[in-house]
């Protein structure tokens, strides 16, 4: 009896957790696993969606990718705004983690400092990017003050000139991002033990030798790691964009995602839509498997 | 100890606060230009010099959208939708983070390096066939497929929070509920659940910010404009009177409201879920 009780017991440990993971892996499964071997089917059908029964495409659809300059573009725009993103996220999250970290200021001071420049990511990527059209406006508060400094001499169209509108969503994207890797930087250094610090003070370190060879070197787990998911993240980032300058003018802030998008709901090309889509998962795979790696072998 | 007040430490010390004005301007000039532009006339937010306080302070444009059905539904749509997928996410993901946090079996490592990575699957890629998939079952333009594709991507984040905050209880409570005959499933609700609340506020914030920030399946998945929810009623706003500044920033202010209370009454907790993604 008590032999029969305990195995039944067992049994029960053995499979409860599956149970607990079922629904979980139902959604998982069903609703991403799934979809995305459907994309990928979609990529190689011609009409995929709109037909009940597609036919075989092979690599038209991926040809016609590559042969498409905008494509390539986009690729390349999309490679600008990420690295531009993420580099400056990462220098002005340091730069702000480093001064309120630091023990000249009052901590009164620190804890409101802390609070407002963590604003930007309270926002709605749609919002942010409606803020930066008000004040990117032409006749906007951004232009009418570098008018009255001297630094530009007229009127400039932020968004709607080909030279300047990717170097202003970047800078409303570099904005909206940094304070992930300044909030993550600051918990890093509140981490660094502080004998590190005294022991360098002894040997008479200067602030910029401690800066180099203490902090960074302890927070380079936290700044890869970041780093990474930043630029994966900051590669998909459609909402932004979409409302600025919804990929124009001429192409010149098309980005991967709005390309892909444009293919998929303005052309209603779902097939081709679907081999960009694949094309963007494979970069972010990749960078993922990287990331997963980096995360285990630390 | 370090000298201090020498002339160049003094030195350093103002230029140190004047950087950190420099820094509060840039971080805080454009949120303070949404809300001051959202108190002015709609004239006055183009005026030349720019009125850095509204000259004629008037609540014009809040009126306008909290006067306007249309508008409030955009709301309701957004709280609903966020609070249905944030309970749903919440639950599921409560299950799945016991599941991981207390039992070893086969295919746990290999499972959870699915969810993380998981994380990192672009929304784009997801929507095509989302689409189709909608489409095919009659749940265009619907609640259930907000809802339903909403849970896709709070789900894994859930689960990595909660886990994380499970694997902090001490086992040894669970296990006196065993010991006393009780199952898995009473340990979980008897014990683990009323401890766990401050890990469940901290998913169900972050659940709650990812789905009030959405915009890309909400734009693709609902067409009629009473299934639409905040974001896209910004987007719609625009396009339907391009120089109504002042309703656009007023709607953004009420468009950020739910996120800046959180954040004022539980901060903690959203930088817990914020940062979440990196401290795995």
């Amino acid at each position: 009896m008590t032999r029969q009780k305990r195995s039944h017991h067992k049994l029960k440990r053995a499979v409860a957790p599956y149970l607990y993971l079922s629904p979980s892996l139902l959604i998982i499964g069903l609703l991403m696993l799934l979809p995305m071997v459907t994309v990928i089917a979609y990529s190689f059908q011609n009409s995929a969606v709109l037909r009940r029964d597609p036919s075989f495409a092979g690599l038209k659809h991926y040809q016609a990718i590559f042969d498409d300059p905008v494509f390539w573009a986009s690729l390349w725009h999309t490679l600008y705004f990420t690295c531009m993103s993420v580099i400056f996220h990462m220098t002005i999250g340091m730069v702000f983690a480093l001064m309120l970290n630091s023990d000249r200021i009052n901590p009164a001071l620190r804890n409101i400092l802390r609070v407002l420049y963590i604003l930007p990511w309270l926002f709605t990527a749609v919002i942010i990017a409606v803020i930066w059209r008000l004040l990117l406006e032409p006749n906007g508060v951004v232009n009418s003050i570098l008018m009255q400094i001297g630094i530009i001499g007229s009127k400039v169209e932020w968004f709607s000139s080909p030279e300047t509108a990717l170097h202003a969503v970047t800078f409303a994207n570099i904005w909206a991002g940094y304070p992930l890797f300044m909030v993550s930087l600051l918990a890093g250094l509140q981490g660094i033990p502080k004998d590190f610090y005294e022991a360098a003070d002894i040997d008479g370190a200067k602030a910029y030798q401690k800066l180099i060879f203490i902090t960074i070197p302890q927070l380079m787990p936290i700044i890869i790691s970041i780093s990474l998911l930043d630029f994966i993240w900051t590669m998909q980032v459609f909402p932004l964009i979409w409302i600025t300058t919804g990929g124009g003018p001429i192409y010149s802030t098309e980005v991967l995602s709005t390309y892909t998008y444009k293919l998929a709901f303005s052309s209603y090309n779902l097939s081709q839509a679907s081999a960009s889509a694949v094309v963007i998962l494979l970069i972010s795979l990749g960078l993922t498997l990287f990331y997963i790696r980096y995360q285990k072998a630390r | 100890m370090r000298k201090r007040h020498t002339p160049k430490d003094r030195l350093i010390t103002v230029a140190l606060h004047v950087a950190l004005a420099a820094g509060l301007f840039f971080a805080a000039f454009p949120i303070y230009w949404m809300l001051s532009s959202s108190f002015k006339s709609n004239t006055e937010i183009f005026a030349l010099p720019p009125t850095i306080l509204p000259k004629a302070f008037t609540l014009e444009a809040y009126a306008a959208i909290l006067g306007d059905p249309v508008k409030l539904r955009f709301f309701f749509n957004s709280y609903f939708v966020a609070g249905a997928v944030t309970v749903l996410t919440v639950l599921i993901a409560l299950l799945a983070a016991y599941g991981f946090s207390r039992f070893n079996f086969r295919g746990k490592g290999s499972l959870n390096t699915i969810i993380i990575s998981t994380q990192t699957i672009p929304p784009i890629t997801l929507l095509i066939p989302f689409f189709g998939l909608v489409v095919s079952y009659g749940i265009f333009d619907t609640y259930v497929a907000l809802i339903l594709t909403y849970l896709v991507f709070t789900l894994p984040y859930a689960i990595l929070l909660m886990t994380g905050y499970l694997n902090t209880l001490p086992r040894d409570l669970d296990e006196a509920v065993a010991v006393d005959g009780g199952s898995s499933w009473t340990a979980l609700w008897r014990v683990i659940v009323p401890i766990s609340l401050p890990g469940i506020v901290a998913t169900s914030v972050y659940t709650f910010l990812l789905c009030w920030n959405e915009f890309l399946f909400a734009l693709t998945l609902t067409k009629s404009t009473s299934m639409r929810t905040v974001p896209i009623g910004i987007q719609l706003l625009m396009g339907q009177h391009a120089f109504e500044w002042n309703q656009m920033m007023a709607m953004s202010v009420l468009g950020s409201l739910p996120l800046l209370l959180i954040y004022l009454v539980a901060q903690r907790y959203f930088l817990a879920g914020m940062t979440a993604g990196s401290v795995k």
